[in-house]
């Protein structure tokens, strides 16, 4: 096969050089944006004129900070375990109905994706708030006297996103499960395993590339949710996204506003790292 | 005896499942059918179910002029960054599709990372950049901020769409004397078709729906859509953005069902 692929080689692939575009535009875009970035929070004063680290010791030191990005973290685990229990359900269900089912299902949960998102999150306003549909729901069945608090509650964001997050779960597990052979499943089972022993012993370790693949994107798109967390959310809960932009914008404290983006650049970059490592772990799991 | 106890473990797992997914489901759905229905409300409030059924918010975003300027500024916006993310993106895929070389993996995180690096801070920092270089905030800013946060989508479909792409077919091409840019146009260009249009499709939607980047890089005059949406929704809830929001669900639908037609999108998304 590699012999045979060498002699052609020409014909069927292209030259790197026509990626150089792209990568000009990114490296003055991209790149350089976000050293400068880096450069403007190592400023001990807002004009950004004394140099230091000033910014980040201010960060690292200051519990509310602190409780800041600890908050934002666990908003992403709640959303990407939810997404996840919400969404493999989805892609076994895909592998199981006929093409048009199948499209059907695509489709709906594409439509998140699609939509605009203040759309989707001003839906939730509407199913969550004081005259949405669970309280009136919930007070017309007599199960409630007052409407309980569902907006700007940790529960009404974390439901609200994994909503608007569930199709980066569910589309790469839908690419995965389709590459599991069916006949291991059906070997399991004649082998003795119950289904549920099949998918936790078969089905899941399989499925693991797609399952890390989907919690990145989930996890990475939800800690930067900006929309969705400060509508649903509200004021009184504070999420990385918005403290940044509230010290960028009004406060105009830029250096500062630096040193946030950048440690949760590498908050971010932490997670998609851990969770590539896993992956690496994984797919020698899964060929073992 | 074991075969039984099979089956009622077999049925217990798929009922498990088959609920779980349906509740998945209708919670992906339900709030763009919650929007529709209320954007037809005759009320003044966004009560569930409405007090009764009208058209009149939508006579009402008929005459909201504000929101027909940021809509207008909007799809501009996102014209120019979808085709100026096709004519990098699909130059950058074909370089970096068929070849397993330290450089072209490089080059593809790259290219992929503004997909999970917060755009918020991206934003930010662009608008850095500018102010020290000393160009200002503008529909140019707009375009390439939105370019770099869209142009992974056609990358990645691209990518997707050539890897499919049969190598005999080429090679046949080739063997027949054909030269390489009459193979790219006769062979290549239209196999890949599908996938770039879809990227460019999801691009489109992503730049036309952008809030972090656009509100760091707009000027005053340039008002974007999902922003007026959503400064309006934060001080009260207005009816008028329900009749919007049904206008922009009912627009996306129909697109994916085009889309679906022209490209395939789902299995083009899930192979």
């Amino acid at each position: 096969m590699m012999a045979a692929a060498s002699a052609p080689r020409d014909v069927t692939s292209y030259g790197i050089g026509l990626a150089a575009p792209l990568a000009l535009f990114f490296l003055a875009f991209f790149v350089a944006p976000l050293v400068q970035l880096f450069i403007l929070s190592l400023h001990n004063d807002a004009a950004g004129a004394i140099w230091g680290i000033g910014q980040y010791v201010h960060f690292l030191t200051d519990p509310f900070s602190l409780s800041v990005l600890g908050s934002t973290l666990l908003l992403g685990a709640e959303v990407t375990a939810l997404c996840l229990v919400l969404g493999f359900p989805i892609a076994w269900l895909y592998h199981r109905v006929g093409s048009r089912t199948q499209t059907l299902i695509i489709l709906i949960v594409l439509l998140p994706l699609l939509t605009s998102v203040v759309v989707r999150t001003f839906a939730w306003i509407v199913i969550l708030g004081r005259q949405g549909i669970i309280n009136s729901t919930l007070l017309s069945i007599g199960a409630i006297d007052t409407p309980i608090r569902l907006l700007y509650t940790q529960f009404g964001v974390v439901v609200a996103l994994a909503q608007v997050q569930m199709p980066l779960m569910t589309l790469p597990l839908i690419t995965v499960l389709g590459r599991i052979d069916m006949n291991l499943e059906d070997a399991s089972c004649s082998l003795g395993a119950g289904s549920w022993r099949t998918f936790w012993k078969v089905v899941l370790p399989l499925s693991l590339p797609g399952v890390i693949a989907g919690c990145t994107l989930t996890y990475a798109a939800a800690i930067t949710a900006f929309i969705t967390q400060s509508l649903v959310g509200g004021g009184q809960m504070l999420f990385m996204p918005m403290y940044l932009y509230q010290q960028a914008s009004t406060l105009q404290n830029w250096p500062f506003a630096g040193a946030i983006s950048i440690i949760f650049l590498f908050a971010v970059l932490a997670v998609v790292t851990v969770f590539g490592m896993l992956g690496r772990l994984s797919r020698g799991y899964g060929e073992a | 005896m074991s075969s039984r106890k099979r089956t009622w473990e077999a049925v217990s797992f798929e009922a498990v499942m088959i609920v779980t997914a349906m509740v998945a489901l209708v919670i992906i759905i339900a709030p763009s059918l919650v929007v529709l229905i209320v954007s037809f409300t005759s009320g003044y409030s966004l009560k569930f179910p409405p007090p009764g059924y009208s058209a009149r918010w939508y006579v009402e975003l008929w005459n909201a002029w504000q929101l027909h300027f940021a809509a207008r500024n909007s799809f501009i916006v996102a014209m120019w960054s979808t085709g100026l993310s096709i004519v990098l993106g699909v130059a950058a895929a074909l370089a970096i599709a068929r070849s397993p070389t330290l450089s072209t993996r490089v080059l593809d995180s790259l290219f992929m990372s503004p997909l999970v690096l917060p755009a918020l801070a991206f934003g930010l920092s662009a608008l850095m950049l500018f102010s020290l270089v000393g160009l200002p905030v503008s529909a140019l800013t707009l375009v390439i901020g939105h370019t770099v946060v869209c142009v992974p989508y056609v990358v990645r479909n691209t990518v997707a769409a050539l890897a499919q792409l049969e190598p005999a077919l080429l090679e046949s091409s080739a063997i027949l004397g054909a030269s390489r840019s009459y193979t790219f146009r006769r062979i290549v260009l239209p196999l890949i078709r599908p996938g770039i249009i879809a990227g460019a499709f999801i691009a489109f939607m992503s730049s036309f729906d952008n809030v972090p980047v656009s509100l760091f890089l707009r000027d005053a005059a340039t008002d974007m859509l999902p922003i007026r949406m959503w400064q309006d929704l934060e001080g009260k809830l207005d009816v008028t953005i329900a009749a919007l929001s049904g206008v922009l669900i009912i627009a996306t639908v129909a697109l994916m069902a085009i889309m679906e037609r022209a490209t395939g999108l789902s299995k083009r998304l899930t192979s």
